[in-house]
């Protein structure tokens, strides 16, 4: 089952819709780090609340996103990872660190706007340096 | 066991059905939504394992009364190659597969009870279980 990705000014939405076969997850980090190049995306937000199960494959395909996309200049923000799913995930001892994480969507959007205002305030080569 | 629930495992979306299912006879057996979710992990790492390393095999689940206690059972069986050193498989970051490592050990700490039996050249079983109260 494919993943849709919404773009959304200069992010991206993979919005997961049902549970997901490893083949799955692996075709939806494809398909997200092409795109990220393809339009020019600063940010990639991955809506999980649909997922019934997060194990160690989900989690490791989505710190990969995460870890390629900026890799590729794209910020990544999880969201709605569910409190049961978030338990059995502590239980099984992973913990996506070094991903950011957000509560929803909106949360996520938040998220990545706040990161590119500071990341314009930092940016080198801009106008006002001469 | 009558109400046994037998899910072959031979591809990745087998292993999906099998946490389902596993989800679903959680569910009957009165489990916790949270329950129902580190039950249905458990068997997502299990199964997973079989497709790595057995290619194929299957997944029985249960439910059974012992006393004032109710559990769900999971039966793991394959033919694949076995492991070699069941110890170090249930060591944590230990992988022969480059995966995380965190299978078996990961499904241990799920659930209440686990066992594994391996024959190195004639397959592996794992037996684990989930257990809740009853009347409390």
């Amino acid at each position: 089952m494919e993943v849709p990705i919404l773009k959304q000014g200069h992010y991206l939405i993979a919005s997961i819709q049902s549970a997901l076969t490893d083949a799955d997850l692996s075709q939806l980090r494809e398909a997200l780090i092409e795109r990220v190049g393809r339009f020019r995306a600063r940010g990639v937000i991955v809506d999980v609340t649909a997922l019934d199960v997060m194990d160690s494959f989900a989690v490791r395909t989505l710190r990969d996103i995460a870890h390629m996309a900026r890799l590729r200049g794209a910020e990544t923000v999880i969201v709605g990872i569910q409190p049961e799913v978030a338990f059995a995930m502590v239980q099984l001892g992973l913990t996506l660190k070094g991903v950011s994480t957000a509560l929803d969507l909106e949360e996520g959007l938040a998220f990545l706007n706040q990161q590119e205002r500071l990341g314009d305030r930092r940016a080198p080569g801009r106008m006002d340096r001469g | 066991m009558a109400d046994e629930v037998l899910v072959p495992i031979t591809c990745d979306l087998d292993v999906v059905t099998a946490r389902q299912k596993g989800r679903e006879v959680a569910a009957g057996a009165g489990f916790s939504s949270g329950d129902q979710t580190v039950i249905a992990a458990a068997i997502s790492e299990i199964a997973r394992n079989i497709i790595m390393y057995a290619k194929r095999g299957e997944i029985a689940l249960s439910v059974v009364t012992n006393g004032d206690r109710q559990g769900v059972v999971v039966v793991a069986r394959d033919q694949g190659p076995g492991i070699r050193d069941v110890e170090r498989a249930l060591q944590d970051g230990h992988s022969t597969s480059g995966g995380l490592g965190l299978g078996l050990p990961g499904a241990r700490r799920l659930m209440d009870d686990f066992d594994v039996a391996s024959a190195v050249g004639k397959g592996t079983v794992v037996i684990m279980s989930k257990w809740r109260r009853l009347h409390a």
